[in-house]
């Protein structure tokens, strides 16, 4: 119990809370047909991370999360903008916005130096999952102590205050947030502050972003926002199921990832794990595989 | 000044970009940019697992082409992928291509950790993929990607009339006897050629932008599909220059960033230019 504690809890917890959050959040960016939003803004707030790293020399915290959102919201504002002034096809305003603050972020990395230090490109890449460690824990009783919870990983802390967050903002914008999804024309027409939501949105988007990046990279967190939301997009046409099935599913997809990973292959004898950021994206795909053969069979 | 290995890099660049320009042309007008995305991440697992099998067989995991096969097959059937789930009718093409890249991308994730702990030691070369390092970049690679240069230019003259018309007015096309299956076939095969070919150089995170961003600076500047066509080729060649020459200059900038730098400035400039 204890080297579980110690080895596999903080990356287990950080898992599941970036599937839940990034599954719930996905749901709006699948039903608003959005879903390379989500792609866009966990490259673009590369960049963003690394100048808010540079200038307070934290690796995490708030400076990383102000660097990040004002990334995503310059992004976010860039697609818009650049979709409005050319007619670019497809999602080619997209995609030149989010290479070319990818690039900037590598090249930053570089320049500040920043790489030498603590923040790297395969952190960002892979996730550092199998880094998240609870030295601190000694049996279930550490569950309930305080000094000893104090001292899970940083990642941990962010992914629970960005969780709760999200959860709360969701919640307490839940009716105007659906229709902003079905008819933004209808929402603004009634007043509510379309672009307001929109950018809430767009923020809440950057802080799971950069939240779940630190555990799973930010690559990966692409797949925790869409496939939960497309998965239940595909079996179910209610809102609120959509919704919450989404934030569940990202966070079971997130606990059977790592156990495929890492705990079964070693209960089973095998001395290699598997990075248990990649497990996760693999199940997420099949997941959404899979709820397309259900969707299909059941409507035969 | 220039060594023989940076000259080596810079025309292999150069000749990659000319193919992705030549290429990006069409896939823009014909919205398939972002497929493009698909088709780069989803070569990840393709690559590893042809990595993977040559060490098993014995024989030299670093060498290209196997590993370039196995991605082109990774790349083909991620685009079914995507082809598939937007069948459902039920998720768009958008949350298609998304959940198909990063779960793609997760199975080559996976797979690099495998390769990782094998003493063949070959992940350092497979990394590179990712961002792309076109310093590594031998002789017999850069002739390879000008005989795809020159395959890509060939292939978008002799199919021009077809592709101008895919582009511009399918259905019309389609009435006069075009086959639209089959030239819509034509265009993602070199679509993901280019995709494949830029791995080693620029790196699947931001190969879709080799496709992309020259073609968009031409469509800024051009009106007429031929003037675009150039451009976008001239466009890429000189980014991919430029981007090698930067990136072998600054050990730390990925040559995937560099390009993609160069290619920015290049469309900002060209935004500015159309206001004026």
């Amino acid at each position: 119990m204890t080297a579980f504690l110690q080895l596999d809890f903080a990356p287990l917890l950080a898992a599941m809370l970036a599937g839940a959050t990034c599954g719930l959040l996905g749901s709006f960016l699948v039903l608003r047909r959005e879903s390379l939003l989500g792609d866009a803004i966990t490259h673009a707030v590369l960049p963003g991370i690394v100048l808010g790293f540079f200038v307070t020399g934290a690796r995490s915290g708030l400076p990383v999360l102000l660097g990040a959102a004002v990334a995503a919201l310059l992004a976010a504002a860039a697609i818009t903008h650049l979709r409005r002034m050319t007619r670019l096809e497809g999602g080619a305003a997209t995609g030149i916005v989010f290479t070319g603050f990818f690039a900037a972020g590598l090249v930053l990395l570089d320049v500040t130096g920043a790489r030498s230090v603590d923040l790297d490109v395969d952190c960002v890449l892979f996730g550092q999952m199998e880094t998240l460690l609870w030295p601190q824990a000694e049996g279930l009783a550490s569950l309930f102590d305080a000094t000893a919870l104090a001292s899970l990983p940083h990642a941990v802390f962010m992914l629970a205050g960005v969780g709760l967050a999200v959860a709360a903002a969701v919640a307490a914008l839940w009716r105007p947030l659906k229709l902003l999804c079905f008819d933004a024309a209808y929402a603004q027409s009634i007043g509510l502050p379309v672009r307001l939501l929109d950018i809430a949105l767009n923020l809440m988007l950057a802080a799971a972003a950069v939240a779940a990046f630190e555990a799973v990279g930010s690559i990966l967190v692409v797949a925790l926002l869409v496939a939960p939301a497309a998965a239940m997009r595909l079996i179910t046409n209610r809102y609120n199921s959509q919704l919450l099935g989404g934030a569940g599913l990202g966070a079971g997809v997130a606990a059977l990832g790592y156990a495929l990973a890492g705990p079964l292959p070693a209960a089973l004898g095998s001395a290699h794990a598997v990075n248990a950021a990649g497990a996760i994206g693999v199940l997420a795909g099949l997941m959404v595989a899979a709820a397309a053969l259900a969707g299909r069979w059941r409507r035969a | 000044m220039i060594t023989h290995n940076t000259l080596v890099v810079v025309l292999g660049c150069a000749a990659l970009g000319v193919a992705a320009g030549a290429v990006g042309c069409f896939a823009l007008l014909r919205g398939r940019a972002l497929l493009a995305d698909a088709m780069g991440h989803a070569a990840l697992p393709g690559v590893v697992a042809a990595a993977l099998l040559g060490a098993w067989w014995g024989t030299d995991p670093r060498a290209l082409p196997p590993l370039l096969i196995g991605g082109a097959i990774a790349g083909a059937l991620g685009l079914w992928a995507v082809q598939a789930l937007s069948a459902t009718g039920r998720i768009r093409q958008d949350a298609a291509i998304a959940v198909v890249l990063a779960s793609f991308y997760a199975l080559g994730v996976v797979g690099l950790s495998v390769v990782q702990a094998m003493p063949a030691g070959a992940q350092a070369g497979l990394s590179h993929f990712i961002l792309g390092q076109a310093a590594t970049m031998r002789a017999e690679d850069a002739w390879a990607a000008g005989l795809l240069a020159l395959f890509c230019l060939a292939s978008t003259v002799a199919l021009f009339p077809r592709l101008r018309a895919l582009c511009f007015d399918a259905e019309f096309a389609a009435l006069q006897g075009l086959n639209i299956r089959r030239t819509d076939a034509a265009l993602m095969g070199l679509i993901l050629l280019v995709c494949i070919a830029g791995l080693p150089a620029v790196g699947l995170v931001l190969v879709v932008a080799l496709l992309v961003l020259p073609a968009a600076t031409a469509r800024m500047l051009n009106q007429r599909l031929p003037g675009m066509f150039m451009a976008s080729a001239a466009l890429g060649g000189i980014s991919g220059v430029l981007g090698a020459l930067l990136s072998a200059g600054h050990a730390g900038w990925p040559t995937g960033a560099a390009v993609v730098l160069v290619g920015t400035a290049f469309f900002v400039a060209s935004l500015m230019l159309r206001r004026a």
